[in-house]
């Protein structure tokens, strides 16, 4: 089980989360102004890195906020964690 | 056979148990094993595949062979006799590697701890309690946890001393010193079997197993322990690894390391006569210890040419050595009655039998890496060693002593003491060099025929199947594992695993390292479920959500339907009444009369906000913006993709105050969805949303006399329809309560939605009664809403259906730029004309009740001879809802079908069992379409 920095709340056992997919896959300013394809890609097309990935998470069973963490998914390791609006940190 | 002294058994005590209907005795100490041994039972069980006799191998949860089933005080199958404490009036039956669960619940309690410390130190040998002992002295927060019911791991097998004191004794006054600290917690009887991410680490103790019927019943049976660990010391030792020859399964062939522990441990002699098969100097020591104890040891058959010392030892004592040599085939009928013995390899093969009891075997050793491995540890293959030891982790994590091929006393104490002082401080003394008894590597002994050549003695897996396995192209062990299940069985692998690939290496002819093993999984050990559950059991599993209105429900005789946690009324069968009936009853009274629902599960949020219309108008298909202080409409919510999530009604209770009612079992969902789009993607909206649904009893009262009703009880209320129309709401007293009344049908019929707070609900509910209003359940909450065609979310949809296919057009606002799921309605899917769409299904037998997910067939496809083709049959679709109507006098369905809203009159078919059932296609509204019932 994972120890997931939340950064409202601190460390907490992955069970008090929820997962949120890719993040950084914003909204569409204007979806009609998207070809059907291009609107696919942001409905359904998400990466699948081994490696670092920048992802959403939620802490529903706790503070109920959304965040955005770095993980590694070969690994597992949390290289950072952020909030909502806030760059995506740089890690080497 | 017990010998009169020694080993760490209280004679003065004697227990009774019997094994496969026999009766024996045994004292404290003993494992159902040792005392099996001790009474000279060697066959325990047959093998599982080829029915093989077979007995007790090792002295520990590595056991591949001796399978047992406990039969008292509860019934528990697949338990190794190695790990079964001894108590009096244990009784037990071997078992040929397949057991059956009891029928009955475990009656025993069962717990869950969770702890937090510095380190974590797994097993308490010498290694594992030096690390204890280093880490605790600085004050850190230690537990210490070994699956043995006594402290010293290894040093409970052998005669040696630490500081001139036994070694057990040693053991015990150390774990005795750890507890008397405040922040060290010793756990016996404790096997962590799992390794998870963030040092996080699961183990198992047996708090009362032995103790059979004594056990206390208010102390749990087992507890879970989840432990998050700063740190780890991993000091789980290492298990003596089999050779491949003919015959290698029989009773009486053993690890010479477990032999030595049966003896210094239990004082019991598993056998008068021994052979020595070794490739290394550590068997040695057992042989000497037997033959100091009375075994006639016959023999050392070494692999080696030149052994060393060791064998000058074994001499001088007037064993025979015999060097270069191996043992071809232990034979024996249903136990080990001689050896063969033989040279290594060369053309001619000199035989000589030698007549034993007991052969003893030391292939080397295998450090216990499972956990470090499960950490995410790499391993890597030590050719002098012979074996996987541990290499990198990203986990906080240090190994020690065997588990990480440090072999004698005095290294594992220091290896054990410089891990627990970098636990805790991060610096210390670096680890000790590996020091692995002397010895080479020796897996398999060759031969014509490898068919009793065992390499997994739990599968019955022989080299000649391995060979089959490698002649048939497969040269991965992963591979090899699922072709032959070698390693499969409940011990996954440990005795097994290395030698399976060892043996692969050899017949392809490739390094070991090359092949590597296969990935260690959780659990180390077999755990029970009931363990596991813990007290998440029964009325607990899960938690049960009433209404304030539940206990009058049982009180008169409701039967209950689970929506998600919810307990709802299904309906209330009177005295005599079967469902249909009772189902039927209800339906006439609300569209003929006055009934009353208790509608309290619906979810309902508040959503508060400068910006909360404007919110709801992004997420809703509609517009909700535009709705008047006072009024409510109906809405769809639909993911990105445009298919409907949830609907539901939207009340403006004031301009910047809306309240969403939800599905019953999507309220969750749904306001995770609103805070996810608030929060990531709008988080300039001033909006906030929160779950009221518990605050609130709603009661539907439906019917065309409701109107009356509700003017009796709330006499202050102008209920007519111009007064009080249709999708408005007033604020009202209503049975001397304060209530909120919304004017919202799912019957079609006129009715009421009254809301009062939750303290409140009972009193409603009872005054509404009292008007002689007819109770109804969500199972004629079903049907009102189907002859209507309103659709149950996740009942007629399920992720793949828009508004459109509801036949909701009406409901997407063409005016807003965007809303989520408008961009998806353009997509060319969306716009297929041969979409499924949600129709009506009238049976052409009005008596006929279609099967709910009955599948629809054409015309076509059944032909004149009304026969389904043979698979794959083409499918229309299938039934959504069935009901039989009072209203129509029939049954009827709803369904999802394909261009259905283009096949109103047409016929189809509906395969039900081995009949093709005809039914005919109509709009999915069946009752008063005109909705000139609403008003009243």
């Amino acid at each position: 089980m994972l120890l997931i920095p939340c950064p409202w709340c601190g460390p907490r056992d992955e069970a008090e989360f929820h997962y949120g997919g890719q993040a950084h896959v914003a909204y569409p300013q204007d979806p009609a102004a998207l070809s059907d394809e291009q609107w696919a890609r942001y409905l359904f097309f998400r990466d699948n890195p081994k490696g670092v990935f920048a992802e959403r998470w939620s802490h529903s069973a706790g503070c109920r906020r959304w965040f955005n963490a770095l993980r590694d998914t070969a690994t597992n390791e949390i290289h950072a964690v952020y909030r909502v609006g806030e760059p995506k940190p740089v890690t080497s | 056979m017990r010998r009169e002294s020694g080993g760490r058994v209280d004679r003065s005590r004697v227990l009774r148990f019997t094994f496969d209907g026999r009766e024996y005795t045994g004292h404290p100490g003993d494992t159902l094993a040792s005392a099996l041994l001790a009474n000279g039972v060697r066959r325990v069980a047959a093998s599982v595949k080829l029915g093989r006799p077979r007995g007790v191998f090792s002295a520990g949860s590595e056991e591949p062979n001796a399978l047992v089933q406990v039969e008292t005080p509860f019934p528990e199958p697949m338990l190794t006799a190695t790990t079964v404490e001894l108590y009096d009036g244990l009784a037990a039956r071997g078992l040929a590697g397949r057991g059956r669960l009891a029928s009955e619940p475990d009656p025993a309690r069962y717990d869950a701890v969770h702890a937090h410390c510095d380190v974590l130190v797994v097993g308490a040998g010498p290694a594992g309690l030096a690390a204890a002992r280093a880490a605790a002295a600085t004050g850190a927060r230690v537990i210490l946890a070994d699956e043995q019911p006594e402290p010293g791991g290894g040093l409970l097998g052998t005669a040696e001393t630490v500081d001139g004191t036994p070694g057990a004794e040693w053991a015990a006054a150390t774990a005795a010193a750890l507890e008397e600290l405040p922040d060290v917690r010793v756990l016996r009887r404790t096997t962590v079997f799992g390794y998870y991410d963030d040092n996080y680490l699961v183990a198992v103790e047996r708090r009362t197993n032995h103790l059979g019927a004594q056990a206390p019943a208010h102390v749990a049976r087992e507890r879970i322990w989840r432990i998050r660990a700063r740190r780890v010391v991993l000091a789980t030792g290492a298990h003596e690894r089999p050779i491949a020859f003919a015959g290698n399964d029989l009773p009486g062939v053993m690890p010479a390391g477990a032999a030595r522990t049966y003896l210094h441990r239990y004082g019991v002699l598993p056998g008068r006569r021994a052979v020595v098969f070794t490739a290394n100097d550590s068997a040695y020591a057992a042989a000497l210890d037997l033959a100091d104890a009375g075994v006639d040891v016959a023999a050392i058959v070494d692999v080696r040419q030149a052994p060393g010392s060791c064998a000058t030892r074994a001499r001088e004592r007037g064993i025979e050595v015999l060097t270069g040599h191996v043992v071809r085939q232990a034979h024996g009928d249903g136990q080990v009655d001689g050896v063969v013995a033989g040279t290594d390899g060369g053309d001619v093969l000199e035989e000589r039998p030698i007549d034993a009891d007991l052969l003893l075997v030391s292939g080397g050793w295998s450090p216990v890496v499972h956990l470090f491995s499960q950490s995410g540890g790499s391993l890597r293959y030590d050719e002098e060693l012979g074996a996987m030891l541990p290499g990198r982790s990203r986990q906080a994590v240090e190994v020690a002593g065997a588990a990480r091929g440090v072999f004698t006393l005095e290294a594992c104490l220091a290896d054990g003491a410089g891990a627990g002082e970098r636990a805790v401080s991060g610096t210390g003394p670096a680890p000790v060099e590996p020091s692995p008894p002397a010895g080479v590597p020796y897996w398999l002994v060759p031969a014509a025929d490898y068919s009793a050549h065992f390499v997994d003695l739990q599968r019955d897996v022989t080299v000649a199947d391995v060979r089959r396995a490698t002649g048939a192209g497969l040269r991965s062990v992963e591979h090899v594992k699922r072709y032959t299940t070698a390693g499969t069985a409940h011990d996954q692998g440990k005795t097994s695993g290395l030698l399976t690939t060892a043996v692969m290496a050899h017949l392809l002819g490739v390094p070991v390292a090359d092949l590597g093993v296969t990935t260690f999984r959780a659990p180390y050990l077999p755990v029970s479920f009931a363990a596991l559950a813990g007290r998440d059991r029964g009325e607990l599993h899960d938690p049960v959500r009433v209404t304030a209105l539940h206990e009058w429900h049982v009180a008169n005789g409701a039967l209950f339907e689970n929506v998600g946690q919810w307990k709802r009324p299904w309906y209330y069968p009177r005295p005599g009444e079967d469902m249909e009936a009772a189902v039927l009853r209800e339906c006439r009274a609300a569209r003929e009369q006055v009934a009353a629902m208790d509608a309290s599960t619906l979810g309902k949020i508040d959503v508060i906000g400068p910006d909360a219309g404007e919110f709801l108008d992004r997420l809703y298909t509609n517009l909700m913006s535009t709705l008047k202080v006072g009024a409510i409409r109906y809405g769809v919510m639909c993911r990105a993709d445009g298919m409907v999530f949830d609907d539901g009604t939207v009340i403006r209770l004031a301009e910047d105050h809306f309240l969403v009612t939800t599905t019953t079992g999507n309220a969750a969902a749904v306001l995770d969805w609103m805070e996810e789009w608030l929060q990531t993607e709008w988080p300039s909206l001033r909006v906030y949303c929160t779950s009221v649904t518990e605050q609130w009893a709603t009661v539907a009262l439906v019917g065309p006399r409701s109107r009356e009703v509700l003017a009796r009880l709330a006499p202050g209320l102008p209920v007519g329809a111009a007064e009080f129309p249709f999708m408005t709401w007033r604020e009202a007293e209503v049975a001397g309560l304060p209530a909120r009344v919304c004017r919202i049908s799912f019957s079609g019929e006129l009715a009421y939605e009254i809301n009062v707070t939750s303290w409140d609900g009972l009193r409603l509910w009872e005054a509404i009664m009292a008007e002689g209003v007819t109770p109804y359940g969500t199972e004629t909450m079903h049907v009102l809403r189907a002859e209507k065609g309103y659709p149950i979310v996740g009942q007629d949809t399920d992720g793949t259906v828009t508004p459109h296919d509801l036949g909701m057009s009406w409901v997407v606002s063409k005016k807003k730029p965007d809303f989520v799921g408008k961009r998806s309605f353009g997509r060319a899917d969306t716009a297929r004309p041969d979409r499924k769409q949600l129709v009506g299904l009238l049976p052409e037998d009005p008596a006929f009740l279609l099967p709910e997910g009955t599948h629809l067939v054409a015309p076509e496809t059944v032909g004149p001879g009304r026969r389904l083709p043979e698979p794959p049959v083409p499918m229309l679709g299938h039934v959504t809802s069935s009901y039989r109507s009072a209203a129509l006098g029939r049954t009827f369905a709803l369904a999802l079908v394909k261009a259905g809203q283009s096949r109103y009159g047409e016929r189809l078919y509906a395969p039900v069992g081995d009949t093709l059932v005809p039914v005919t296609v109509t709009s999915h509204v069946l009752y008063d379409p005109e909705g000139a019932r609403r008003d009243g």
